[in-house]
């Protein structure tokens, strides 16, 4: 039986937090820890804002004694600060609020600052925004829709995330229940370093080393499905090509999906898995009937996240993707050049010159942020809705994992 | 016990058939085992391929002094020499603002979220706006910075902008992290704690944030070596400098993303593709190194508490 546990990031301290900070405990309960608090209802994560009351009054009611004998030691001192406590709790808890709060108005601003400096050029815009594929901005007749970015973000993403997930579940599949033990952090560790690797350097090196690679594949698949327009082969041979950029945002999602949907399978409780094995079920059929309806909610939001990701990314996409000749007709396979929301933004910075100009950029920026959002959402709410099997159960986790500790 | 018993997953009605013939089952079985063992080989053929390449490429200038101690300056694409050194910097200054600027706020929003907002919907919306922050695109933060720095204000192309919007990216992943080490630090120790009398606001900052110290610098480790490797940023806030320009306020400023991004449409003059080979290996050593020593803390807290 293969466990889960050494596969668990490594910057998790398991359950033995407590013993670390057990002496210190020690040090505070020293002699006299004052009368029993009552924290028989604390196991649940409701009580919590009791905890946060109680102990002001367990101090002034009977911790005085407890209080003067502890002014010899150390913790004294804390003790003698506790009126003083109520400010310092509103002073941090409202730093901690107003942190909490900063994050929301971030993502509020960032809406509200794109959407009001897109307004004015999305006004003067003379084609239509969302259906349009010229993009002409600036200029007294000011023309862009973003019908072509959107199609090629979309769909290179979508190919990104259908060749990674397959690739991710194994990955993860094969850190959590098929690599011996020894073996499974370093290849967890490794899959994570692909996440370390700057997305320049995917670039350089995908269109440099890997797009040549690929070629034959994209001329096998071009002319075996040649009839569907996606797949058509267009003239000339280009290498900076969609698909190319897809597989390139493939591996760059990788380590995204395969540390999430890992966690996941990790966490499937040890009860379905050797009751599946006990019934005499192989290790594939093991994961077939407990692993993957456990994990299943978690893979499709690790590979929503994945698509967000992939739906941003910039520099390895403008890097790859060739852009097509503003004469050229534009063509819709996968197998030609294009530019995504990001490319397109990040390819044209130095076009920033007038605000109308600056203003549709921005424009597609809001766009691309909306959709990102969207997908994010999703993802999250999936979360959310799913079976209580996939729920990330944390604090029962360690209950969990403390009982297989002590069968074991 | 109860916690596995609340987990069951759903069965949707399949019957568990577990009475096939067993050579069909045990092909399946081994076919799995074949498909996932190849599916790990499959990732790790990039990480190998663009770690070989990017190093057998890059090493040879990174061995020489002047590539840490000089800048590009009156280096032609042409030609060959000068160092890497205002990119360097330019790295290391623009994180460390960006990190200055984040992890408080991330430390503070994750203690937020779990010892003073649990369960409140106030804090269910914080954690779905960091999710969102989360999937935020570099160019998107770059882009907003942009409006508001430049738009706005008026201020001018500068490093401090870059790290503004790199606190963006920064911040979610540091909190998150800080976050999921909170909440592991055992209820017992906040108790405990309580039990004596010390206020809320000294046990988090006496109890829990020490116990989960370890943990909380893995996560701003890691969150600096993804905002170390971003590019996008700078190519709309900040213009590539090849002298050496210290000072975040004023003027463009060199960085390494930007040195590979300024020399990589001339890859067919050796000494421009020797530049940017050499630039990506410091730039992979950097991250790398960061990540590496993320974990090095981890494991080192981890044991420690043993």
């Amino acid at each position: 039986m293969s466990s889960p546990d050494g596969t668990a990031p490594p910057d998790r301290p398991d359950g033995t937090a407590s013993d670390e900070t057990e002496p210190k405990i020690e040090d505070l309960v020293h002699e006299d820890a004052g009368p029993t608090p009552q924290f028989g209802g604390l196991a649940s994560e409701h009580a919590e804002h009791e905890a946060a009351q109680q102990p002001a009054e367990v101090m002034t009611e009977s911790g005085v004694e407890a209080a003067g004998t502890k002014a010899t030691t150390e913790t004294g001192g804390k003790l003698e600060l506790g009126p003083v406590g109520h400010l310092g709790d509103r002073l941090f808890g409202g730093l901690a609020r107003g942190s909490g709060g900063l994050v929301v108005l971030i993502v509020a601003f960032v809406g509200i600052f794109l959407l009001a400096l897109a307004i004015p050029a999305l006004i003067d815009d003379k084609s239509s925004f969302l259906f349009s594929r010229i993009w002409e901005p600036g200029g007294d007749e000011p023309r862009f829709g973003i019908a072509a970015l959107f199609y090629t973000t979309v769909i290179s993403s979508i190919i990104a995330m259908l060749i990674a997930v397959p690739i991710a579940i194994g990955v993860a599949l094969f850190v959590t229940y098929y690599a011996p033990k020894r073996l499974a952090a370093p290849v967890a560790h490794a899959v994570d370093l692909l996440a370390a690797v700057p997305s320049i350097i995917y670039g350089l090196w995908g269109i440099l080393f890997f797009a040549p690679i690929l070629r034959p594949v994209i001329n096998g698949l071009s002319s075996a499905l040649g009839w569907i327009p996606l797949f058509e082969k267009p003239p000339g041979d280009n290498v900076g090509v969609v698909f190319t950029a897809s597989v390139v945002l493939a591996i760059m999602i990788l380590p995204v999906v395969t540390a999430i949907s890992r966690e996941i399978f990790a966490q499937t409780p040890i009860s379905h898995r050797e009751g599946a094995l006990a019934l005499g079920a192989t290790r594939w059929e093991m994961i077939r009937l407990s692993v993957l309806p456990y994990g299943r909610s978690g893979v499709v939001s690790a590979s929503m996240l994945g698509l967000g990701r992939a739906l941003g990314e910039t520099v390895a996409v403008l890097i790859i993707l060739s852009v097509p000749n503003g004469n050229d007709p534009w063509n819709s396979s996968i197998f030609a050049g294009g530019e995504t929301f990001a490319s397109k933004i990040a390819n044209n910075a130095a076009e920033f010159d007038s605000p109308e100009k600056t203003g549709a950029y921005i424009a597609a920026g809001l766009v691309l942020f909306v959709v990102t959002f969207l997908v994010n959402s999703a993802a999250r709410i999936i979360v959310d809705r799913s079976t209580p099997g996939a729920k990330r159960p944390r604090r029962n986790r360690r209950a969990g994992a403390a009982t297989e500790g002590a069968s074991a | 016990m109860t916690a596995v018993a609340e987990n069951k997953p759903a069965y949707d009605g399949k019957v568990l058939d577990l009475t096939g013939k067993s050579g069909a089952r045990a092909f399946k079985n081994t076919l799995a085992t074949v498909l996932i063992v190849l599916a790990f080989a499959v990732a790790m053929i990039p990480l190998l391929w663009i770690l070989f390449t990017v190093v057998s490429k890059g090493y040879h200038l990174l061995l020489s002094a002047d590539w840490w101690s000089q800048s590009q300056r009156g280096i032609t694409v042409r030609r060959a020499g000068g160092g890497a050194y205002h990119a360097i910097m330019g790295t290391l200054i623009m994180a460390l603002i960006t990190a200055v600027i984040a992890v408080p706020i991330a430390i503070l929003g994750a203690v937020y979220l779990v010892e003073y907002g649990k369960g409140t919907r106030a804090a269910k919306a914080v954690s779905f706006m960091i999710d969102i922050l989360t999937g935020v695109p570099s160019i998107v933060a770059a882009l907003f910075v942009y409006a508001v720095w430049i738009t706005v204000f008026g201020f001018n192309r500068v490093g401090f902008a870059v790290s503004l919007s790199l606190v963006l990216l920064m911040l979610p992943v540091v909190l998150r992290s800080t976050e999921e080490m909170l909440k592991l630090v055992p209820d017992e120790l906040r108790e405990a704690s309580y039990a004596l009398g010390v206020p809320k606001w000294k046990t988090i900052l006496k109890v829990v944030v020490p116990t989960a110290f370890g943990g909380i610098i893995t996560g701003v480790m890691l969150g600096l070596a993804r905002v170390m490797g971003e590019t996008a940023p700078l190519l709309i806030l900040v213009g590539y400098s090849k002298n050496i320009n210290l000072n975040p306020f004023d003027g463009f400023m060199g960085a390494l993303p930007t040195m590979i991004n300024q020399d990589r449409t001339e890859l067919a003059l050796p000494n421009a593709a020797d530049r940017v080979w050499a630039a990506a290996l410091t730039l992979i050593l950097l991250v790398l190194a960061l990540n590496l020593l993320a974990r090095l803390v981890a494991r080192f807290s981890t044991i420690k508490s043993k």
